[in-house]
């Protein structure tokens, strides 16, 4: 079964999301991303969507999850490269992600996550 | 409808034809002779005798839709298009065919003057036909008249909504005049174009120019503002009135989580803290 990558770097984990996000595929990245967590003592997680050009109500809710799971086990996540269409069809959807750090790309998304005390 | 004679009449009687409908044209109360030169009349009305005969040759009396009316409809709706444009009114459009009912009136009954029988079947044959013409001239002119207008307020809407870059990663919107949803909507989507284009990580609404603000108004900001955000950069509302406030607060709208500047200078200030640049007086010159 496909899955999607996690990069290790340093205490960071990095997570692009370069296909199309069906929900089994979302459900398996909880699942690796909440277990790599614990195994490598994350602190900070980033989540790079630039190149999802398609996201449902699932998806959303799922970064959500995910920001709110991630903070439980003492990491901060960071949703960073959303595209206009995409902000605009979360805000429509009612998806604020509230609990969620973004920031425009993954250099200024880095900078949030070292810069963190 | 195949007996009718009025096919090798207007053969028969073109040029005089011709000339009565343009007198009649010229004598008219809807002549617009500021807009239109004489000569151009006279070739329009010599073209559409034309394509007058052409159709009812084709297809005798029948609909404007009908194959055999191709070139007369063309034809129509060219006028309709080019009158439209140089300002006159669809009644004054329409006007231009109906006024050719008399001069055939006169050939008619000339022409048939011992046969009444005949000759009111024909009139009533051919006031039917030109006023069907008439009115899908009439429409077309208004069709063509609405489809400037919706150009118009599309490339009003795009004119009003200008992201100006402010400084290295700050960018200002200037909103002015009310907004409604489909404009709330292009400058949600020209903000966050922008945001990207440039890489800002601070963007100011400044709503000093809009009149008025309501809950759907407020609610519009609040989606762009929350969109910017999910995106990476920071909104600030800048130049709400104190009149604007109050009306906000007891409406129940209080922008909690959302940063508000009373004036654009504020919020200028607050964008320069949050990009770590400082700003500070010089000896003056």
């Amino acid at each position: 079964m496909e899955r999607i990558p996690i990069l290790r770097m340093g205490r960071l984990l990095l997570v692009t999301i370069q296909v199309d996000m069906h929900d089994r595929l979302a459900l398996a990245l909880q699942d690796d991303l909440t277990a790599r967590i614990v195994k490598d003592g994350a602190r900070g997680v980033l989540i790079d969507i630039s190149s999802l050009d398609i996201v449902d109500s699932f998806i959303g809710r799922m970064l959500d999850t995910i920001a709110s799971m991630s903070r439980m086990l003492g990491a901060e996540t960071v949703v960073v490269g959303m595209r206009p269409a995409v902000a605009i069809t979360m805000v429509e959807l009612g998806l604020s992600l509230k609990g969620v750090r973004t920031a425009l790309d993954v250099e200024k998304g880095m900078e949030i996550l070292r810069n963190r005390p | 409808m195949t007996t009718s004679i009025l096919p090798g009449l207007i053969r028969r009687f073109e040029a005089e034809l011709l000339k009565d409908w343009v007198r009649e044209q010229r004598t008219a109360v809807t002549l617009r002779s500021d807009l239109l030169p004489d000569a151009e009349l006279e070739r329009q009305s010599a073209q559409f005798l034309a394509a007058l005969q052409a159709g009812l040759e084709a297809e005798a009396f029948g609909e404007i839709s009908d194959p055999g009316w191709e070139r007369a409809r063309g034809f129509l709706e060219d006028v309709a298009r080019s009158r439209g444009r140089q300002g006159f009114t669809p009644s004054e459009t329409a006007t231009f065919l109906f006024s050719l009912k008399q001069p055939v009136f006169k050939l008619l009954q000339r022409e048939l003057e011992g046969n009444p029988a005949a000759l009111v079947g024909e009139l009533w044959e051919i006031t039917v036909l030109v006023d069907r013409r008439g009115l899908f001239t009439g429409g077309r002119a208004l069709i063509g008249r609405e489809v400037m207008i919706t150009r118009l307020q599309a490339e009003l809407l795009e004119r009003s909504t200008p992201v100006v870059k402010l400084w290295d990663r700050i960018l200002a919107l200037p909103l002015i005049g009310t907004l409604d949803s489909s404009r709330t909507q292009v400058v949600m989507e020209s903000l966050l174009q922008a945001i990207v284009d440039t890489g800002s990580s601070v963007a100011i609404i400044d709503i000093t120019g809009v009149p008025t603000v309501d809950t759907l108004v407020a609610q519009h900001l609040m989606k762009t503002v929350a969109a910017a955000r999910l995106m990476g950069a920071e909104c600030v509302i800048s130049g709400i009135r104190p009149a604007i406030a109050q009306s906000m607060v007891h409406l129940g709208v209080s922008f909690t989580d959302i940063v508000t500047k009373a004036t654009l200078a504020d919020a200028i200030r607050h964008a320069f803290a949050r990009t770590g640049v400082s700003v500070g007086r010089a000896a003056a010159v």
